[in-house]
C-alpha cells in the first residue's frame, strides 16, 4: 500500500474529510442566506425609491406641465449618482432623460420591471436597472429607474467572501487532518513495528509511551501488562519443559537400563518378575513426577481456576492433619493443630489442601524423632499446624523442630527438583515446596520459609476474600 | 461377578490391551474405535459399564456420554482421559460420567473402579442401612460397629473408611478410591498415608480375631471379605 493510500484509510483522515464536508455545507448555507436576504432588501429599497420619485415627478407634471417636468429632470440628471430618467413625448420621441433609446414596445408596458439599458445611444454595454413606467396625461410617458449595479457589487462581494471562506475551511481541515493523522499514524506505526518485533520472537519488547497518558498510552500500558504476563508464562513454560526434559530423562534412563539388564542377566521367571516389578515401580514414580510438574505448571499459569469455591480453612486443615495423623504417630512425631474456627477462604480446596499436605508431609519427615541424639536440645517436639489472620491475609503455618533450611537456600528450595544435601537420602522428588509455592501464588498469596529456631516454619499467606472474613 | 463391558478407545494398542486384560479377569469386553461406533454399540448392547476415552475421533467422549444420557441410557460410564486435573474431572462428571480415571493408570485401579460401577448398577440405588461381613456389623444410622457382638470404638473418619470398604465388600478398593471417597481429595499424598490409616483400622477391627476381614490385595489395594466363604 502506498503512503497516500494508507493515509486515506486512516480513521483520522476519514474524520477530517467528514468535518470538511460539514463545514463547507454550513458555509454555503450561511452565505447563501445572507446573499438572498441582502438582495431582497436592496431590491425593496430601490423599488420604493423609484416609486416615490415617480409619484413626485407626476405631481410636478400635473402642477407645472411638461416644461416643468423636463426642467426638473434635466436638473436631476446632472447630479452625480442620479437616478435614471426618460420622458417621451406623445410621438415616442425622447424629450429629456439620461439614458439612451429604449425599444418602443417596452414603454407601452407600465408598472415596475427590470430592464437592460444603455447610458446613451453609443453605449455598447448594457446595464441592469429597475424601472417604473408611468403614463402621464396627454400621452406623455415618464420612466424613472435605478441602476442595479449596487446589487451586483454586493453579489460579487458575497461571492468573493464565499470563495475565501471556503478555501480557508478546506485548507484548515486538510492541515488539521494531516497533522492529526500523521501524529496518530506515527504512533500506531511504532506500535505495529514493536508488536511485529515481538511476534518475530523478541518477547522482551514493549510499546513506547508518550507520557501524555492519553488513550493510546493507556492502550499501550494495558498491552504491555499483557505482554509481561505472556513473557512470564512463556518463561515458566520453557523452564517446565527444560526441567521435564532433564528430570524425566534420568529416571527414564534408569527404567531402560533396568529392563536391559534384566534381559541380559535374568535366569529364572522370578528374576523377570522382579525386574518387571521394578520397572512398574519406576514408571509409577515417573507418572507421579509428571503429574506434580503438570499441576505446578497449571497452578502457575493460573488455569486451575475452575475448582474455586468458598471453603472453611479450619475444616480443611483438620482434614489434612487427620489424614497425616497416623503417619505422624507411626513416626513418633506428635502432630498438633491450632486453627481458630470460622476462617473462610476463597480458592481451590483441592489445591490448598494439597499444598498444606505437602508441608505437613515434609515437616513429619524432618521433625526430630523422639530420643534422637542428633536433635537440638531446645527443639520443638513434633509438628505444629496453626493459622491466624494478619492484616487482610490468613497465614497458615506448619512448624517443625528439625534441621530447618539455611537462610541462603530458602529461595532455592522453592524451585523445582531442588533437594538439599541432607534430603537426598529421604524419599521425595523435590516438588512438594514448589507446588505449595505455586498454589500460594495462584491464590494471590505467598509461601514464606522462616526459621523456627531451630527447625523450619513454612507459612502460606493467602489474602482473605474481600468483604470480610 | 462377571461383567459385560464396552471399551471406546481409538488407540489400538491400549484397546486390545484392555480387552485382553478384562477377559483374563473373567469379563466380557467389546471394543469400539470411534465415538459414533461407541454410541451405536452403547445404545444397543446391554453393558454393565462403558469405559470411554475422552478424546475420540468422530464424536468426542463427553458428547458421546451426553448423547447417551439424553437418550436415557443410564449405563455407568468411566471416563479415561489424558487430562487429569481437578477441573477436567469436574467437567467429565458433569457431562454424565460416573467416574474419572486419568491416564496413565494401573489396570488394577481401572478394574477395581469398573467393578464398583458394575455392582452399583446391579444392586440399584437402594442404600442399605446395615452392612454385614462375617461377624462384623456396621449400622449406618446409629454409627455403631460391632465385631462378634462386641462394640468396636472408631473415630468418625475410621467409621467412614470401614463403611466404604464394607459397602464394597468382596471388591478391591484402591488407595486412590479411598482418598477420593473418604477424604474427598484427588491428589497424590506422596507418602503411604492410606496404608497407615488402614493398618490402624485393622488394629481395631481384626486384632484379637483369628479370621481377618480386611485384606491387602497386592499391587491393587484392599478388600473386606469374609475369608471363609
Amino acid at each position: 500500500m502506498t503512503a497516500l493510500g494508507k493515509l486515506f484509510r486512516t480513521t483520522a483522515f476519514k474524520l477530517s474529510l467528514a468535518y470538511l464536508v460539514i463545514f463547507t455545507l454550513f458555509a454555503f448555507f450561511l452565505l447563501g442566506y445572507i446573499a438572498f436576504n441582502a438582495r431582497r432588501l436592496i431590491a425593496d429599497q430601490v423599488a420604493s425609491v423609484v416609486e416615490a420619485e415617480t409619484q413626485g415627478l407626476a405631481e410636478q407634471y400635473m402642477a407645472g406641465g411638461l416644461r416643468r417636468l423636463v426642467e426638473i429632470i434635466e436638473q436631476r440628471s446632472r447630479q452625480p449618482g442620479a437616478s435614471l430618467y426618460l420622458v417621451m413625448g406623445p410621438g415616442g420621441d425622447k424629450l429629456a432623460g439620461n439614458i439612451g433609446q429604449l425599444p418602443p414596445d417596452l414603454l407601452n408596458q407600465t408598472g415596475q420591471r427590470q430592464i437592460a439599458y444603455f447610458h446613451n445611444d453609443d453605449d455598447r454595454r448594457p446595464h441592469m436597472a429597475l424601472v417604473r413606467i408611468y403614463d402621464l396625461p396627454s400621452r406623455v410617458k415618464l420612466l424613472v429607474g435605478h441602476d442595479l449595479a449596487e446589487a451586483d457589487r454586493l453579489r460579487s462581494v458575497i461571492r468573493r467572501a464565499f470563495g475565501w471562506s471556503l478555501s480557508l475551511v478546506v485548507i484548515l481541515a486538510l492541515l488539521g487532518g494531516w497533522f492529526v493523522t500523521r501524529r496518530v499514524l506515527g504512533r500506531i506505526d511504532a506500535m505495529t513495528d514493536t508488536t511485529r518485533g515481538i511476534m518475530e520472537g523478541n518477547l522482551s519488547g514493549r510499546l513506547a509511551l508518550s507520557g501524555s497518558n492519553d488513550e493510546l498510552d493507556r492502550l499501550a500500558v494495558g498491552l504491555n501488562a499483557m505482554l509481561d504476563r505472556i513473557e512470564e508464562l512463556m518463561t515458566g513454560l520453557k523452564e517446565v519443559s527444560d526441567n521435564i526434559a532433564h528430570d524425566l530423562k534420568t529416571p527414564l534412563t534408569r527404567l531402560r537400563n533396568g529392563a536391559e539388564q534384566a534381559l541380559r542377566t535374568a535366569q529364572s521367571p522370578d528374576d523377570y518378575r522382579q525386574a518387571l516389578e521394578g520397572t512398574i515401580e519406576e514408571a509409577d514414580n515417573l507418572i507421579r513426577v509428571f503429574n506434580a510438574l503438570l499441576m505446578i505448571a497449571r497452578a502457575e499459569a493460573g488455569s486451575a481456576h475452575d475448582g474455586v469455591s468458598d471453603f472453611d480453612l479450619a475444616e480443611m486443615a483438620r482434614d489434612v492433619v487427620e489424614l497425616y495423623e497416623p503417619v505422624a504417630e507411626e513416626a513418633g512425631v506428635p502432630l498438633t493443630l491450632d486453627v481458630p474456627p470460622g476462617l473462610r477462604l476463597k480458592g481451590s480446596r483441592e489445591l490448598v489442601g494439597q499444598a498444606l499436605a505437602n508441608l505437613v508431609d515434609n515437616a513429619i519427615k524432618y521433625a526430630p524423632r523422639p530420643l534422637d541424639p542428633g536433635a537440638a536440645p531446645n527443639a520443638q517436639p513434633g509438628v505444629r499446624v496453626s493459622a491466624a489472620t494478619r492484616g487482610d491475609a490468613v497465614e497458615i503455618a506448619v512448624a517443625d523442630g528439625g534441621p530447618g533450611i539455611p537462610a541462603a537456600d530458602r529461595n532455592r528450595v522453592l524451585e523445582r527438583f531442588v533437594r538439599l544435601e541432607g534430603a537426598r537420602t529421604r524419599p521425595g522428588f523435590g516438588l512438594g515446596l514448589s507446588l505449595a509455592a505455586a498454589v500460594a501464588r495462584l491464590h494471590g498469596g505467598v509461601l514464606r520459609l522462616e526459621d523456627n529456631e531451630p527447625g523450619l516454619r513454612a507459612v502460606v499467606a493467602l489474602p482473605l476474600p474481600s468483604g470480610g472474613a | 461377578m462377571d461383567m459385560k463391558l464396552l471399551i471406546v478407545e481409538d488407540d489400538k494398542d491400549s484397546a486390545s490391551y484392555l480387552v485382553k486384560a478384562f477377559r483374563e479377569s473373567g469379563h466380557v469386553a467389546d471394543h469400539a474405535a470411534d465415538g459414533l461406533d461407541g454410541y451405536a454399540l452403547a445404545r444397543e448392547g446391554d453393558y454393565d459399564v462403558l469405559i470411554i476415552d475422552r478424546m475420540l475421533p468422530k464424536l468426542d467422549g463427553l458428547s458421546l456420554i451426553h448423547g447417551l444420557r439424553e437418550q436415557k441410557v443410564e449405563t455407568p460410564v468411566l471416563i479415561l482421559s489424558a487430562l487429569g486435573q481437578v477441573d477436567d474431572r469436574v467437567k467429565g462428571l458433569r457431562a454424565g460420567g460416573d467416574d474419572y480415571l486419568p491416564k496413565p493408570y494401573a489396570f488394577s485401579e481401572l478394574l477395581a473402579r469398573t467393578e464398583v460401577l458394575a455392582r452399583r448398577r446391579r444392586s440399584g440405588p437402594a442404600e442399605e442401612t446395615r452392612y454385614r461381613v462375617g461377624d462384623l456389623e456396621l449400622d449406618r444410622l446409629s454409627h455403631q460397629v460391632t465385631r462378634a457382638g462386641k462394640p468396636v470404638d472408631l473415630q468418625p473418619r475410621e467409621f467412614r473408611l470401614l463403611e466404604y470398604l464394607m459397602k464394597h465388600a468382596g471388591q478391591v478398593v484402591t488407595r486412590t478410591m479411598l482418598l477420593e471417597n473418604v477424604w474427598d481429595y484427588h491428589f497424590d499424598p506422596q507418602t503411604n498415608v492410606i496404608d497407615v490409616h488402614l493398618s490402624r483400622l485393622r488394629g481395631k477391627v481384626d486384632k484379637g480375631f483369628d479370621r481377618p476381614l480386611i485384606h491387602t490385595v497386592r499391587g491393587a489395594g484392599y478388600m473386606v471379605r469374609d475369608g471363609a466363604r
